[in-house]
């Protein structure tokens, strides 16, 4: 799969502004970004739903602006929101779209049922999908998706609204179809779903691809982890940082009663922060291991933070006929 | 072959018919989703058919004794013909709510992103539509037999004034689907849908005999098709039909003019709804 200078403009407003990359076969890939970055926009460019006003794209080696029809024959989409018919029930959602990829009914029964099988829907199968919760929803919706083992999967956002428990067992779906040899296309707004997920990271924001690379790359570009010390006494700062010295693997920074020191060691870093603080009589209120985030990405590479973040570009009202501008 | 392979042929499966089949294949695999819809809300079929019967009970017993028939005639008989097309009429307006609410739905998505006819998810919707319009007419023919309305044009003229109404009936859905894709909501569809069958249908001899109209008024209402399609209706059914005094041509050639407009409907409407649908996107 790859994009090449994806342009697509909404009235003035410009979604995507040359958005280039490209996916290996039978990788993962995950497009990184805050709400209204454009992730959603290159999903549907790549999928067929919408033209581009510049640039190409080639999904299975196939171009989707020139060959819509067999790209779609090759590719699977689950969105947002699960697009199931919610009055028919789930085993009727799967027959129908096996049967709208042409495939013989016996056919499209055999795979419907081994699809409900292998999602844990099978009890539920034949009861109307208005009645599941969020995460039956999701799974018939990625099951729906995967009818007629696309050769590449696009996955829009696909554990967003899921409770932690839905959301790691899709994970752990989305894991074993790539062991299968399927090429996903993810986008997310959690940095720890591409990290766990993706072999390739593309961050985008303001429709600009801003970074490349693979979990490690670009957590090494953000800065790894860091222990957080909040002190009880404010004036105990610059002790604090000395003692600390020893664990730093760049500058130590502080702000108000907290110390924050790059570290490389995980959670023994935190044990032996401890131990010197205690050592030299410096009381801790608070004490962690941090991470960096989706919100520490975008500081480092953009100065913003992605909660500060406009909501969704606005999209346009359906049934407008779009010119291309 | 596995169940594995045989689920990766989709492109040879698609390759081993012609566009023309797969896009009628598709369009009743839609009608098919449409329909078994049906049955599990008989809430809605119900109240769906309870309304054009209290037509059909109001105006007979309404207007009944207040409308005189020019060159005589029983107002219930020329009654049924004019509440048949309405209804049929006003289920342009059910694919209009029908199709934009589809619209709002993250399914049309699912539908776009596969390799099925661009024209299907409106060709399954209209004859769906279509179905549940020939239900409803068959209950109201029940309705107005029970009130003294006869076929009284013979068998054959009866299946062609059916499937006439039928066909005027399709025709209307595309232009309730090309509205319904036009607007912003299934709220705003609910309204663009119906106003304007208001003055559609009753600008014209459903109810109401045009002769008795002011004379600005009766060019407008012998040329409204809805005239044209009752007074075939009247003639075929063998009802009063005091239209047919007139000397236009929709007046001495119902049955014909009626079939120019419902195909001139067709033919402006669909390709224009599936060009909407293909450029549409949900909200």
């Amino acid at each position: 799969m790859r994009a090449t200078d994806l342009v697509k403009r909404f009235g003035s407003v410009t979604a995507l502004d040359g958005v280039s990359f490209e996916v290996e076969k039978g990788t993962v890939t995950g497009l990184l970004g805050p709400n209204g970055a454009g992730k959603t926009t290159a999903v549907r460019i790549l999928t067929t739903l919408l033209k581009p006003n510049a640039g190409e794209a080639e999904v299975a080696g196939l171009n989707v602006v020139t060959q819509p029809d067999e790209v779609r024959g090759r590719i699977g989409l689950s969105g947002q929101y699960a697009a199931i018919d919610e009055d028919l029930t789930g085993r009727e959602n799967l027959e129908m779209v096996g049967m709208l990829f042409h495939m013989p009914r016996a056919v499209a029964r055999a795979r419907a049922n081994e699809l409900l099988v292998r999602f844990d829907l099978e009890q539920a199968g034949d009861r109307p999908a208005k009645g599941y919760s969020g995460g039956m929803r999701r799974r018939l919706d990625l099951a729906a998706s995967l009818v007629a083992n696309p050769e590449v999967l696009f996955l829009d956002e696909p554990t967003t609204g899921l409770d932690p428990r839905a959301r790691i067992s899709m994970w752990q779906v989305i894991k074993d179809l790539v062991k299968d040899g399927t090429t996903v296309l993810l986008t997310t707004q959690y940095l720890d779903e591409a990290d766990s997920l993706a072999d390739q990271i593309v961050v985008i924001d303001h429709g600009r691809v801003i970074a490349k690379g693979t979990p490690d790359q670009l957590k090494r570009e953000v800065g790894g982890e860091r222990v957080e010390v909040h002190l009880l006494k404010v004036d105990q700062i610059q002790q604090a940082t000395s003692a600390l010295q020893f664990l730093a693997t760049a500058p130590i920074t502080s702000r108000e009663d907290c110390v924050m020191v790059p570290v490389t060691g995980g959670g023994s870093s935190v044990v032996e922060a401890v131990r010197a603080l205690d050592a030299d009589g410096i009381g801790i209120s608070e004490i962690g291991l941090r991470r960096p985030t989706l919100d520490d990405v975008f500081l480092s590479l953009t100065g913003h933070t992605a909660a500060s973040e406009e909501a969704e570009a606005p999209r346009p009202r359906f049934g407008r006929r779009r010119k291309a501008a | 072959m596995s169940l594995s392979a045989k689920v990766s042929e989709s492109s040879r499966y698609t390759a081993a018919h012609s566009k023309v089949y797969w896009a009628i294949h598709d369009g009743l695999v839609v009608t098919w989703r449409d329909l078994i819809k049906l049955p599990r809300s008989p809430d809605l079929l119900v109240f769906g058919l309870i309304q054009p019967i209290i037509f059909v009970l109001l105006f007979a017993f309404v207007f009944g004794g207040a409308i005189a028939i020019p060159g005589g005639g029983d107002y219930r008989s020329y009654l049924m013909p004019g509440v048949f097309v309405q209804t049929i009429a006003f289920a342009g307006a059910a694919t209009s709510v029908g199709i934009s609410t589809d619209m709002t739905k993250g399914l049309v998505d699912r539908f776009r992103s596969l390799p099925m006819a661009r024209s299907a998810v409106l060709v399954g919707r209209t004859l769906a539509d279509l179905v549940r319009g020939s239900i409803t007419i068959a209950l109201m023919s029940l309705t107005g037999l029970l009130i003294g309305w006869r076929i009284e044009g013979g068998f054959d003229n009866a299946v062609m004034a059916y499937a006439l109404l039928l066909a005027f009936g399709y025709a209307m859905s595309w232009v309730g689907a090309t509205i319904g894709l036009s607007v912003g909501s299934p709220e705003v569809a609910q309204t663009a849908g119906f106003i304007w069958l208001f003055p559609l249908t009753f600008l014209s001899n459903a109810f109401v005999p045009t002769q008795g109209m002011p004379d600005w008024l009766q060019p407008i209402a012998e040329w409204n098709p809805v005239s044209a399609i009752v007074a075939a209706e009247r003639q075929l059914f063998g009802n009063p039909n005091p239209f047919a005094d007139g000397s236009t041509l929709p007046q001495q050639y119902p049955i014909l003019v009626s079939i120019m407009w419902i195909v001139l409907l067709l033919v402006i409407f669909m390709p224009l709804a599936v060009r909407r649908y293909r450029t549409a996107t949900t909200r």
